[in-house]
Protein backbone atom coordinates (compact mmCIF):
# COMPACT_ATOMS: atom_id res chain seq x y z
CA UNK A 1 0.00 0.00 0.00
CA UNK A 2 1.59 3.65 -0.73
CA UNK A 3 1.86 5.92 1.56
CA UNK A 4 -1.61 8.29 1.40
CA UNK A 5 -0.44 12.12 0.07
CA UNK A 6 -2.36 15.10 1.03
CA UNK A 7 -1.26 16.62 -1.67
CA UNK A 8 -4.04 18.82 -3.08
CA UNK A 9 -4.70 17.30 -7.05
CA UNK A 10 -5.79 21.28 -7.93
CA UNK A 11 -2.28 22.35 -6.47
CA UNK A 12 -0.83 19.98 -9.13
CA UNK A 13 -2.78 20.99 -11.88
CA UNK A 14 -2.28 24.67 -11.12
CA UNK A 15 1.48 23.98 -11.01
CA UNK A 16 1.29 22.74 -14.58
CA UNK A 17 -1.30 25.28 -15.90
CA UNK A 18 1.59 27.97 -14.54
CA UNK A 19 -0.99 29.34 -12.15
CA UNK A 20 1.48 28.41 -8.68
CA UNK A 21 2.60 31.43 -6.69
CA UNK A 22 6.57 31.42 -7.75
CA UNK A 23 7.05 30.98 -3.81
CA UNK A 24 5.16 27.55 -3.69
CA UNK A 25 6.88 26.28 -6.76
CA UNK A 26 10.20 25.26 -5.36
CA UNK A 27 8.30 23.20 -2.58
CA UNK A 28 6.39 21.55 -5.67
CA UNK A 29 9.20 20.69 -7.18
CA UNK A 30 10.38 19.25 -4.00
CA UNK A 31 7.40 17.32 -3.53
CA UNK A 32 7.20 15.88 -7.24
CA UNK A 33 10.79 13.77 -6.62
CA UNK A 34 9.73 12.13 -3.26
CA UNK A 35 6.15 11.49 -4.02
CA UNK A 36 5.79 8.86 -6.52
CA UNK A 37 1.71 8.76 -6.74
CA UNK A 38 1.70 13.01 -7.48
CA UNK A 39 4.62 12.29 -9.91
CA UNK A 40 2.44 9.83 -12.03
CA UNK A 41 -0.26 12.36 -11.55
CA UNK A 42 1.63 15.12 -13.48
CA UNK A 43 3.00 12.78 -16.11
CA UNK A 44 -0.52 12.04 -17.19
CA UNK A 45 -1.83 15.55 -16.82
CA UNK A 46 0.75 16.17 -18.67
CA UNK A 47 0.11 13.55 -21.34
CA UNK A 48 -3.62 14.74 -21.44
CA UNK A 49 -2.38 18.34 -21.77
CA UNK A 50 -0.32 17.73 -25.09
CA UNK A 51 -3.08 15.37 -26.53
CA UNK A 52 -5.48 18.42 -26.24
CA UNK A 53 -2.69 20.51 -28.10
CA UNK A 54 -4.39 19.28 -31.41
CA UNK A 55 -7.47 20.20 -30.74
CA UNK A 56 -6.22 23.82 -31.02
CA UNK A 57 -7.27 25.31 -34.46
CA UNK A 58 -8.55 21.95 -35.20
CA UNK A 59 -11.75 23.25 -36.59
CA UNK A 60 -10.71 26.08 -39.34
CA UNK A 61 -13.17 28.63 -40.46
CA UNK A 62 -13.53 28.70 -44.22
CA UNK A 63 -12.37 32.05 -46.35
CA UNK A 64 -15.37 32.92 -47.78
CA UNK A 65 -17.07 32.88 -43.81
CA UNK A 66 -14.01 34.78 -43.47
CA UNK A 67 -15.04 37.33 -45.78
CA UNK A 68 -18.02 37.35 -44.73
CA UNK A 69 -17.63 38.43 -41.30
CA UNK A 70 -14.71 41.42 -42.12
CA UNK A 71 -17.67 42.52 -44.04
CA UNK A 72 -19.87 43.16 -40.79
CA UNK A 73 -17.31 44.07 -38.72
CA UNK A 74 -15.37 46.50 -40.94
CA UNK A 75 -16.85 49.96 -40.21
CA UNK A 76 -19.43 50.82 -42.90
CA UNK A 77 -18.30 54.35 -42.52
CA UNK A 78 -15.52 54.12 -44.46
CA UNK A 79 -16.33 54.27 -47.69
CA UNK A 80 -18.99 56.94 -47.25
CA UNK A 81 -16.73 58.55 -45.94
CA UNK A 82 -14.63 58.78 -48.96
CA UNK A 83 -17.33 60.36 -50.86
CA UNK A 84 -18.55 62.78 -48.54
CA UNK A 85 -15.09 64.30 -48.10
CA UNK A 86 -14.92 64.87 -51.95
CA UNK A 87 -18.70 66.25 -51.96
CA UNK A 88 -17.08 69.99 -50.94
CA UNK A 89 -14.66 69.93 -53.74
CA UNK A 90 -17.24 68.88 -55.71
CA UNK A 91 -19.33 71.25 -55.04
CA UNK A 92 -16.69 73.72 -55.14
CA UNK A 93 -15.71 72.55 -58.55
CA UNK A 94 -19.34 73.04 -59.10
CA UNK A 95 -19.67 76.60 -58.18
CA UNK A 96 -16.62 77.25 -59.89
CA UNK A 97 -17.46 75.94 -63.53
CA UNK A 98 -21.26 77.82 -63.21
CA UNK A 99 -19.30 80.50 -62.30
CA UNK A 100 -16.90 80.57 -65.20
CA UNK A 101 -20.20 79.45 -67.66
CA UNK A 102 -21.71 82.49 -66.37
CA UNK A 103 -18.97 84.79 -66.88
CA UNK A 104 -18.36 83.79 -70.08
CA UNK A 105 -21.78 84.04 -71.52
CA UNK A 106 -22.10 87.32 -69.76
CA UNK A 107 -18.52 88.45 -71.34
CA UNK A 108 -19.81 87.20 -74.86
CA UNK A 109 -23.17 89.43 -74.41
CA UNK A 110 -20.99 92.15 -72.88
CA UNK A 111 -18.65 91.41 -75.82
CA UNK A 112 -21.85 91.36 -78.79
CA UNK A 113 -23.03 94.46 -77.67
CA UNK A 114 -19.68 96.04 -77.56
CA UNK A 115 -19.49 95.57 -81.18
CA UNK A 116 -23.88 96.80 -81.79
CA UNK A 117 -21.89 99.89 -79.98
CA UNK A 118 -18.83 100.09 -82.17
CA UNK A 119 -21.21 99.52 -85.46
CA UNK A 120 -23.59 102.86 -83.84
CA UNK A 121 -20.33 104.67 -83.14
CA UNK A 122 -19.00 103.75 -86.67
CA UNK A 123 -21.97 104.88 -88.13
CA UNK A 124 -22.14 108.16 -86.77
CA UNK A 125 -18.68 108.87 -86.88
CA UNK A 126 -18.43 108.19 -90.77
CA UNK A 127 -18.86 111.00 -93.00
CA UNK A 128 -20.90 108.89 -95.29
CA UNK A 129 -23.18 107.25 -92.65
CA UNK A 130 -25.80 106.05 -94.48
CA UNK A 131 -26.14 104.39 -98.32
CA UNK A 132 -29.65 105.44 -98.59
CA UNK A 133 -30.95 108.85 -96.72
CA UNK A 134 -34.62 109.19 -96.49
CA UNK A 135 -37.26 110.04 -94.39
CA UNK A 136 -39.50 108.11 -96.16
CA UNK A 137 -39.83 104.08 -94.76
CA UNK A 138 -41.33 103.50 -98.26
CA UNK A 139 -38.04 104.18 -99.59
CA UNK A 140 -35.78 103.39 -97.09
CA UNK A 141 -37.55 99.51 -96.69
CA UNK A 142 -37.31 98.83 -100.52
CA UNK A 143 -33.61 99.54 -100.75
CA UNK A 144 -32.91 97.04 -98.79
CA UNK A 145 -34.37 94.15 -101.32
CA UNK A 146 -31.42 92.53 -103.00
CA UNK A 147 -28.64 93.53 -100.64
CA UNK A 148 -29.62 91.33 -97.37
CA UNK A 149 -31.20 88.21 -97.33
CA UNK A 150 -34.42 89.58 -95.22
CA UNK A 151 -37.12 91.64 -94.91
CA UNK A 152 -38.76 93.34 -92.32
CA UNK A 153 -41.05 96.17 -91.83
CA UNK A 154 -39.90 100.06 -90.46
CA UNK A 155 -42.94 101.57 -88.76
CA UNK A 156 -44.13 104.84 -89.47
CA UNK A 157 -42.66 107.34 -87.32
CA UNK A 158 -44.10 110.56 -88.80
CA UNK A 159 -45.92 112.46 -86.56
CA UNK A 160 -43.59 111.40 -83.14
CA UNK A 161 -40.60 112.18 -81.73
CA UNK A 162 -38.37 110.16 -84.14
CA UNK A 163 -37.13 111.15 -87.57
CA UNK A 164 -35.95 108.85 -89.70
CA UNK A 165 -32.54 109.50 -91.18
CA UNK A 166 -32.24 106.37 -93.44
CA UNK A 167 -30.17 103.04 -93.64
CA UNK A 168 -27.05 101.17 -94.86
CA UNK A 169 -25.88 97.38 -94.80
CA UNK A 170 -24.04 96.33 -91.83
CA UNK A 171 -21.96 92.81 -90.95
CA UNK A 172 -22.20 91.30 -87.38
CA UNK A 173 -20.05 87.92 -86.76
CA UNK A 174 -20.10 87.29 -90.76
CA UNK A 175 -24.14 88.25 -91.19
CA UNK A 176 -25.49 90.95 -93.16
CA UNK A 177 -27.83 93.39 -91.50
CA UNK A 178 -29.93 96.24 -91.67
CA UNK A 179 -29.15 99.57 -89.68
CA UNK A 180 -31.60 102.14 -89.69
CA UNK A 181 -30.43 105.40 -87.98
CA UNK A 182 -33.42 107.51 -86.09
CA UNK A 183 -32.58 110.84 -85.10
CA UNK A 184 -34.69 112.13 -82.03
CA UNK A 185 -33.99 115.59 -81.58
CA UNK A 186 -30.32 115.72 -81.53
CA UNK A 187 -29.59 112.48 -80.39
CA UNK A 188 -28.94 109.17 -83.05
CA UNK A 189 -30.41 106.36 -82.92
CA UNK A 190 -29.80 102.95 -84.66
CA UNK A 191 -31.57 100.32 -85.32
CA UNK A 192 -30.19 96.85 -86.22
CA UNK A 193 -31.68 94.47 -87.89
CA UNK A 194 -29.92 90.59 -88.35
CA UNK A 195 -31.26 87.36 -89.06
CA UNK A 196 -31.42 85.10 -86.12
CA UNK A 197 -30.70 81.91 -87.87
CA UNK A 198 -30.67 78.75 -84.91
CA UNK A 199 -26.97 77.75 -86.27
CA UNK A 200 -25.67 80.92 -86.08
CA UNK A 201 -27.31 82.80 -83.14
CA UNK A 202 -25.93 86.02 -81.81
CA UNK A 203 -24.90 85.69 -78.45
CA UNK A 204 -27.59 88.07 -77.27
CA UNK A 205 -30.34 87.01 -74.86
CA UNK A 206 -34.15 86.07 -75.81
CA UNK A 207 -34.67 89.81 -75.31
CA UNK A 208 -33.74 92.26 -72.65
CA UNK A 209 -35.65 95.56 -71.00
CA UNK A 210 -33.45 98.77 -72.50
CA UNK A 211 -30.22 98.78 -70.26
CA UNK A 212 -27.08 100.78 -70.10
CA UNK A 213 -23.81 99.19 -71.80
CA UNK A 214 -21.00 101.78 -72.20
CA UNK A 215 -23.17 104.53 -71.38
CA UNK A 216 -25.60 103.25 -74.30
CA UNK A 217 -29.07 102.34 -73.96
CA UNK A 218 -29.66 98.97 -75.84
CA UNK A 219 -32.60 96.79 -76.14
CA UNK A 220 -33.33 93.71 -78.17
CA UNK A 221 -35.91 90.94 -78.56
CA UNK A 222 -35.93 88.38 -81.41
CA UNK A 223 -39.14 88.62 -83.52
CA UNK A 224 -39.61 86.42 -86.65
CA UNK A 225 -36.86 85.05 -86.75
CA UNK A 226 -35.21 88.78 -86.68
CA UNK A 227 -32.88 89.57 -84.15
CA UNK A 228 -33.57 93.75 -83.35
CA UNK A 229 -31.69 96.00 -81.60
CA UNK A 230 -31.49 99.53 -81.12
CA UNK A 231 -28.70 101.14 -79.01
CA UNK A 232 -28.51 104.95 -78.73
CA UNK A 233 -27.68 108.03 -76.14
CA UNK A 234 -31.01 108.64 -75.01
CA UNK A 235 -32.94 107.51 -71.96
CA UNK A 236 -34.33 103.69 -71.46
CA UNK A 237 -37.76 105.51 -71.72
CA UNK A 238 -37.18 106.89 -75.25
CA UNK A 239 -35.47 103.40 -76.82
CA UNK A 240 -38.40 101.66 -75.59
CA UNK A 241 -41.16 103.80 -77.46
CA UNK A 242 -39.16 103.23 -80.41
CA UNK A 243 -38.78 99.56 -79.62
CA UNK A 244 -42.53 99.44 -79.10
CA UNK A 245 -43.18 100.54 -82.72
CA UNK A 246 -40.67 98.38 -84.38
CA UNK A 247 -42.09 95.25 -82.48
CA UNK A 248 -45.94 96.34 -83.58
CA UNK A 249 -44.51 96.99 -87.24
CA UNK A 250 -43.28 93.59 -87.50
CA UNK A 251 -45.21 91.57 -84.87
CA UNK B 1 -14.03 52.79 -27.19
CA UNK B 2 -14.40 53.97 -31.21
CA UNK B 3 -16.32 50.81 -33.40
CA UNK B 4 -13.29 52.09 -35.64
CA UNK B 5 -10.85 50.28 -33.64
CA UNK B 6 -13.10 47.03 -33.50
CA UNK B 7 -11.94 45.41 -36.69
CA UNK B 8 -8.78 45.70 -35.66
CA UNK B 9 -8.73 44.58 -32.09
CA UNK B 10 -11.67 42.09 -32.38
CA UNK B 11 -10.71 40.16 -35.78
CA UNK B 12 -7.09 38.70 -34.74
CA UNK B 13 -9.02 36.25 -32.16
CA UNK B 14 -11.32 35.29 -35.18
CA UNK B 15 -10.04 32.08 -35.71
CA UNK B 16 -9.35 31.06 -32.13
CA UNK B 17 -13.00 31.99 -31.32
CA UNK B 18 -14.36 30.46 -34.65
CA UNK B 19 -12.51 27.04 -33.04
CA UNK B 20 -13.96 27.48 -30.05
CA UNK B 21 -17.61 27.77 -31.37
CA UNK B 22 -17.29 24.97 -33.72
CA UNK B 23 -16.05 22.50 -30.17
CA UNK B 24 -18.80 23.76 -28.39
CA UNK B 25 -21.81 23.27 -31.19
CA UNK B 26 -19.68 20.45 -32.84
CA UNK B 27 -21.37 21.89 -36.20
CA UNK B 28 -19.40 24.10 -38.45
CA UNK B 29 -23.06 25.99 -38.97
CA UNK B 30 -23.78 26.63 -35.65
CA UNK B 31 -20.49 27.84 -35.20
CA UNK B 32 -20.37 30.26 -37.97
CA UNK B 33 -23.99 32.11 -36.79
CA UNK B 34 -22.39 31.53 -33.29
CA UNK B 35 -19.31 33.70 -34.05
CA UNK B 36 -21.23 35.86 -36.38
CA UNK B 37 -23.77 36.55 -33.27
CA UNK B 38 -20.88 37.22 -31.21
CA UNK B 39 -19.04 39.55 -33.44
CA UNK B 40 -22.14 41.69 -34.03
CA UNK B 41 -23.20 41.34 -30.20
CA UNK B 42 -19.28 42.50 -29.66
CA UNK B 43 -19.19 45.36 -32.38
CA UNK B 44 -22.55 46.31 -30.56
CA UNK B 45 -21.28 46.76 -27.31
CA UNK B 46 -17.99 47.81 -28.17
CA UNK B 47 -18.49 51.41 -26.83
CA UNK B 48 -19.50 49.89 -23.69
CA UNK B 49 -16.46 48.02 -23.69
CA UNK B 50 -13.63 49.68 -20.88
CA UNK B 51 -10.35 50.45 -22.82
CA UNK B 52 -7.71 48.10 -20.88
CA UNK B 53 -9.75 45.48 -19.76
CA UNK B 54 -9.03 42.15 -21.68
CA UNK B 55 -10.97 42.25 -25.00
CA UNK B 56 -10.09 38.10 -25.58
CA UNK B 57 -12.13 37.38 -22.27
CA UNK B 58 -14.86 39.94 -23.15
CA UNK B 59 -15.25 38.64 -26.70
CA UNK B 60 -14.93 34.46 -25.18
CA UNK B 61 -18.05 35.43 -22.65
CA UNK B 62 -20.08 36.67 -25.17
CA UNK B 63 -19.94 33.66 -27.31
CA UNK B 64 -19.89 31.54 -24.36
CA UNK B 65 -23.09 33.31 -23.14
CA UNK B 66 -24.21 33.07 -26.96
CA UNK B 67 -24.09 29.36 -26.85
CA UNK B 68 -25.52 28.69 -23.71
CA UNK B 69 -28.89 30.69 -24.83
CA UNK B 70 -28.85 29.30 -28.10
CA UNK B 71 -30.78 26.12 -29.20
CA UNK B 72 -28.41 23.75 -29.34
CA UNK B 73 -26.54 25.28 -26.36
CA UNK B 74 -30.03 24.89 -23.99
CA UNK B 75 -30.05 21.28 -25.88
CA UNK B 76 -26.82 20.64 -24.77
CA UNK B 77 -27.23 21.93 -21.29
CA UNK B 78 -30.54 19.71 -20.51
CA UNK B 79 -28.52 16.49 -21.09
CA UNK B 80 -25.26 17.40 -19.20
CA UNK B 81 -26.04 19.66 -16.59
CA UNK B 82 -23.77 19.83 -13.54
CA UNK B 83 -26.29 20.61 -11.04
CA UNK B 84 -24.52 21.12 -7.43
CA UNK B 85 -20.72 20.37 -8.77
CA UNK B 86 -19.61 21.67 -5.36
CA UNK B 87 -21.51 19.07 -3.79
CA UNK B 88 -19.65 16.28 -5.82
CA UNK B 89 -16.98 16.77 -3.95
CA UNK B 90 -13.81 15.26 -4.75
CA UNK B 91 -15.09 11.47 -5.19
CA UNK B 92 -12.70 11.09 -7.62
CA UNK B 93 -8.87 10.45 -6.68
CA UNK B 94 -6.55 10.72 -9.32
CA UNK B 95 -4.08 9.88 -6.85
CA UNK B 96 -3.92 6.35 -8.22
CA UNK B 97 -2.10 4.89 -10.79
CA UNK B 98 -5.26 3.40 -12.82
CA UNK B 99 -5.34 1.89 -16.15
CA UNK B 100 -6.64 4.57 -17.93
CA UNK B 101 -3.32 5.92 -17.73
CA UNK B 102 -2.34 3.14 -19.42
CA UNK B 103 -4.72 3.15 -21.84
CA UNK B 104 -4.46 6.86 -22.49
CA UNK B 105 -0.50 6.33 -23.24
CA UNK B 106 -1.51 3.99 -25.73
CA UNK B 107 -3.95 5.54 -27.63
CA UNK B 108 -3.18 8.65 -30.03
CA UNK B 109 -4.62 12.11 -30.07
CA UNK B 110 -7.26 11.22 -31.66
CA UNK B 111 -8.79 9.88 -28.85
CA UNK B 112 -8.67 12.49 -26.64
CA UNK B 113 -10.15 14.44 -29.22
CA UNK B 114 -12.86 12.13 -29.10
CA UNK B 115 -13.21 12.53 -25.59
CA UNK B 116 -13.03 16.29 -25.64
CA UNK B 117 -15.79 16.72 -28.36
CA UNK B 118 -17.85 14.03 -25.69
CA UNK B 119 -17.35 15.43 -22.54
CA UNK B 120 -20.71 17.54 -20.92
CA UNK B 121 -20.61 21.18 -22.16
CA UNK B 122 -19.84 22.83 -18.34
CA UNK B 123 -16.55 20.69 -18.86
CA UNK B 124 -15.86 20.91 -22.10
CA UNK B 125 -16.35 25.00 -22.23
CA UNK B 126 -13.46 25.30 -19.56
CA UNK B 127 -11.15 22.56 -20.91
CA UNK B 128 -11.19 24.60 -24.31
CA UNK B 129 -10.62 27.97 -22.33
CA UNK B 130 -7.54 26.79 -20.42
CA UNK B 131 -5.90 23.82 -22.82
CA UNK B 132 -6.65 24.98 -26.21
CA UNK B 133 -7.27 28.91 -25.81
CA UNK B 134 -4.71 28.98 -22.99
CA UNK B 135 -6.72 31.62 -21.16
CA UNK B 136 -5.10 32.65 -16.89
CA UNK B 137 -7.37 31.17 -14.47
CA UNK B 138 -8.42 34.75 -13.95
CA UNK B 139 -9.60 35.06 -17.78
CA UNK B 140 -11.49 32.02 -17.48
CA UNK B 141 -13.34 33.17 -14.33
CA UNK B 142 -14.32 36.38 -16.37
CA UNK B 143 -15.63 34.22 -19.48
CA UNK B 144 -17.27 32.08 -16.84
CA UNK B 145 -18.41 34.59 -14.38
CA UNK B 146 -17.82 32.40 -11.30
CA UNK B 147 -14.51 32.63 -8.69
CA UNK B 148 -11.12 31.51 -9.82
CA UNK B 149 -11.82 28.89 -6.86
CA UNK B 150 -14.52 27.16 -9.06
CA UNK B 151 -12.57 27.64 -12.02
CA UNK B 152 -9.77 25.20 -10.42
CA UNK B 153 -12.38 23.00 -8.66
CA UNK B 154 -14.14 22.05 -11.74
CA UNK B 155 -11.45 22.16 -13.98
CA UNK B 156 -9.90 19.45 -12.16
CA UNK B 157 -13.12 17.13 -12.48
CA UNK B 158 -12.95 18.26 -16.14
CA UNK B 159 -9.67 16.72 -16.72
CA UNK B 160 -10.93 13.57 -14.75
CA UNK B 161 -14.18 13.09 -17.10
CA UNK B 162 -11.50 13.68 -19.38
CA UNK B 163 -9.48 10.67 -18.67
CA UNK B 164 -12.21 8.54 -18.21
CA UNK B 165 -14.05 9.14 -21.55
CA UNK B 166 -15.55 5.59 -21.81
CA UNK B 167 -17.72 6.32 -18.46
CA UNK B 168 -20.58 7.87 -17.29
CA UNK B 169 -20.84 11.80 -16.81
CA UNK B 170 -20.89 12.90 -12.95
CA UNK B 171 -24.31 12.65 -12.96
CA UNK B 172 -24.56 8.80 -13.72
CA UNK B 173 -26.13 9.43 -16.73
CA UNK B 174 -24.63 8.28 -20.08
CA UNK B 175 -23.90 11.33 -22.45
CA UNK B 176 -26.31 11.82 -24.79
CA UNK B 177 -25.37 11.80 -28.31
CA UNK B 178 -27.15 14.91 -29.08
CA UNK B 179 -24.24 16.85 -27.49
CA UNK B 180 -21.08 15.21 -29.15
Amino acid sequence: MPVPCDQNPITLASYLDGELAPDQIPAMHEHIATCPQCAIEIAELTRLKHGLRAARGHHTPTLEFKKKLQQQVAPPRRPRLNVLRFIPAALALAATLLLAFTWTQHSRRQDAFSEVADLHVNALASTNPLDVISTDRHTVKPWFQGRIPFSFNVPELTGTEFTLLGGRVVYLHQQPGAQLIVAMRQHKISVLIFQASPGQALPFPASTEAGAHNAFTVETWQSNGLRFLVIGDVDATEIERLAQSLKQANS
Amino acid sequence: MDPEFFEQLAMPLFDQLYNFAHWLTGDRTDAEDLVQETYAKALKGFRSFQQGTNLRAWMYRILRNTFHTSRTGLAAQNTSSLEEEEAQGNAVTAHTVTPELLLLQQEDQQTVLKALAALPVPYREIILLCEVEELSYREIAQVLDVPIGTVMSRLSRARTALRQPQKTNPLGRPIDARTL
